[in-house]
């Protein structure tokens, strides 16, 4: 106690930082950094849980590039993306613009876009999968009967079950974007919108030449985030498609399911880890280059 | 309260009904007619698992929103049951446990890293921040190692411990804490109070709506994560509620209405939440959309 107080302010102030951060440098050391070193480390390893960790080198790279299965999860993984991301952006634009402009029950009708937003993957995953279900079980195939139209299968199909599976994603996100950008569109100082109204510009100019390129914060900030979203699709794929994990053919498989079966049904870490090490690069290059295209814009 | 007063002047932009009232025409009334209907196709997917929830099993197979004869028989079959209570149980000791961690660990590392002037403040903040770019997914496999050579598989340690702290909280707690002004620090530290009662007495106050809106996202997280809770259990007593839904989806013959109703039952505790802390939730939204 008696060094304490012979310490100036300054020093005092360091000692309490690193008092307070001293249980935190540790969590981060141990729970986010040392396992990270760890995924890279046994990516280059030969590992079954079991036995001895063995050094591989590049095999494990060597054979997940090798893989057919690898790049036809690496194929569907980015569909999710490139289906996932437009999708989302422009009907959560949509709604976000005309919900700016109504004032009749506004805060209703923002509930209604956002409860989505605050439910359980899983939850929803199993409601979508009963509506998928054939007649007489599912709710889309009902409807279609009702109204006389052929049935259409849904996850059992190999060119619709992609497809299927993304849409309740997209459907859980929709809430928050519009949410985000519905504050973007607040955001717009109303000045430039009186000086277009004066020069009696027609609202599609408005929106294209006002509205869209002061957004682009926001758009930024949904592009980047969706796309890391749609990229770790997971949950929805596993609870869509169980008993048939990936669904048929591995038509809806994403990176993200087929890293947690190597891992935890085939016990392959070393092979499992380069896949997580793929995924992290996938999403790193993928972000950087979202950033940089719209920065230049 | 300058930071409340900024935060509230900000959401009530957003959440306000902008006047003067225009009268309404005909292409404002197409427009409120479609947003109603986007709206109400938006929740069907929620009205529906509500709806079967509350069937008999002879009704599920017919269209109609409002039951015939409503039941709740499918609740009691469920819970009952027992494992339902369980995964609830589980599912909400968890949640609570991981947000209460992370208000407090985010909060002073925000603040630390924000009020305090020391060596290794920029390098320890970047540090913090990289971690943002690492997926979980990455982590699985060596926290996996680690529960299993600690025995902290299938315990509520093993499911909570990687989401004790997040860099996501730290980061927003810093924005927030940089609004505080170091006047009201430096006045505390006057008056004699230590650093620790400083953070908790004088900082954590003017920063509640922020500290709000991130128990909001921790919990949420929480109550719906699922890839690691699904790794780290494998006793059905310790399933939170999603990885227990899926098991019991996936089971053979269960039937849809009894799925429904244990989808209801992870679904409605934070429909319930959202609609009694509905603006707030949204104010906790944009803030964290903007500043995060």
């Amino acid at each position: 106690m008696k060094i304490y107080q012979n310490l100036t302010i300054r020093q005092k102030q360091i000692v309490w930082a690193w008092a307070f951060l001293a249980l935190p440098v540790l969590f981060y050391t141990v729970i986010r950094f040392y396992p990270t070193a760890n995924a890279i480390l046994i990516s280059f390893q030969n590992w079954n849980l079991l036995g001895d960790r063995t050094w591989a080198g590049l095999e494990n790279y060597q054979k997940l590039f090798a893989d057919p299965v690898f790049w036809h999860v690496f194929r569907n993984t980015f569909v999710y993306l490139l289906l996932g991301t437009p999708v989302s952006l422009v009907v959560s634009f949509i709604i976000a613009y005309h919900l700016d402009k109504t004032r009749f029950m506004h805060g209703f009708l923002r509930m209604l876009y956002f409860l989505p937003f605050m439910t359980s993957a899983v939850a929803m995953a199993w409601v979508w999968r009963w509506f998928y279900q054939p007649v007489p079980i599912g709710l889309f195939n009902n409807f279609l009967a009702a109204a006389g139209i052929p049935q259409v299968s849904f996850l059992n199909s190999t060119t619709n079950a992609l497809p299927s599976v993304l849409a309740p994603a997209i459907w859980a996100g929709l809430g928050f974007q519009v949410i985000i950008f519905m504050a973007g569109l607040r955001a717009i100082p109303k000045s430039y919108y009186e000086a277009a109204k004066i020069d009696g510009v027609s609202w599609w100019t408005v929106l294209w030449e006002i509205t869209l390129p002061l957004l682009k914060p926001t758009i930024v900030f949904i592009v980047v985030f969706s796309s890391i979203g749609f990229l770790r699709i997971f949950d929805h794929v596993f609870n869509m498609t169980t008993g048939n994990p990936g669904g048929p053919l591995n038509s809806t498989k994403p990176l993200v399911l087929m890293i947690y079966e190597t891992a935890f049904s085939s016990f392959d870490m070393g092979y499992a880890a380069a896949q997580t090490v793929v995924l992290f690069a996938v999403l790193l290059f993928v972000s950087l280059v979202q950033l940089r295209i719209m920065r230049d814009k | 309260m300058a930071v409340a007063e900024e935060i509230r002047a900000s959401s009530d932009t957003l959440l306000s009904v902008k006047s003067p009232r225009k009268p309404a025409n005909m292409g404002q009334f197409i427009r409120w007619a479609l947003l109603f209907i986007g709206g109400i196709l938006m929740v069907m997917p929620i009205a529906f698992m509500i709806s079967t929830s509350l069937k008999w099993p002879h009704e599920i197979y017919n269209l109609r929103l409002i039951p015939e004869e409503p039941t709740i028989e499918n609740y009691t079959f469920v819970l009952e049951d027992g494992r339902f209570y369980w995964w609830f149980v589980n599912s909400i000791i968890i949640a609570t446990i991981t947000t209460i961690c992370n208000v407090l660990f985010d909060s002073l590392v925000g603040y630390t890293l924000c009020k305090f002037k020391f060596p290794g403040r920029y390098i320890i903040f970047i540090a913090i921040l990289s971690t943002l770019m690492i997926p979980t997914e990455m982590l699985v496999i060596p926290w996996y190692l680690m529960s299993q050579q600690f025995g902290w598989l299938d315990s509520y340690w093993g499911i909570m411990f990687p989401g004790l702290m997040t860099a996501f909280g730290t980061f927003l707690m810093k924005q927030f804490f940089e609004t505080v002004p170091d006047d009201f620090i430096e006045a505390a530290r006057i008056d004699g109070l230590n650093e620790l009662q400083i953070w908790w007495t004088v900082a954590m106050p003017l920063v509640k709506p922020a500290l709000a809106a991130l128990a909001i996202f921790v919990f949420l997280g929480n109550w719906t994560a699922f890839i690691w809770p699904l790794i780290v259990t494998n006793s059905t007593d310790m399933y939170t509620l999603p990885v227990g839904l899926s098991s019991f989806g996936d089971e053979a013959d269960v039937a849809w209405e009894l799925i429904m109703t244990g989808a209801a039952i992870s679904t409605i505790p934070t429909l319930v939440v959202f609609l009694v802390f509905q603006r707030f939730i949204i104010r906790g939204v944009v803030m964290a959309g903007l500043k995060g």
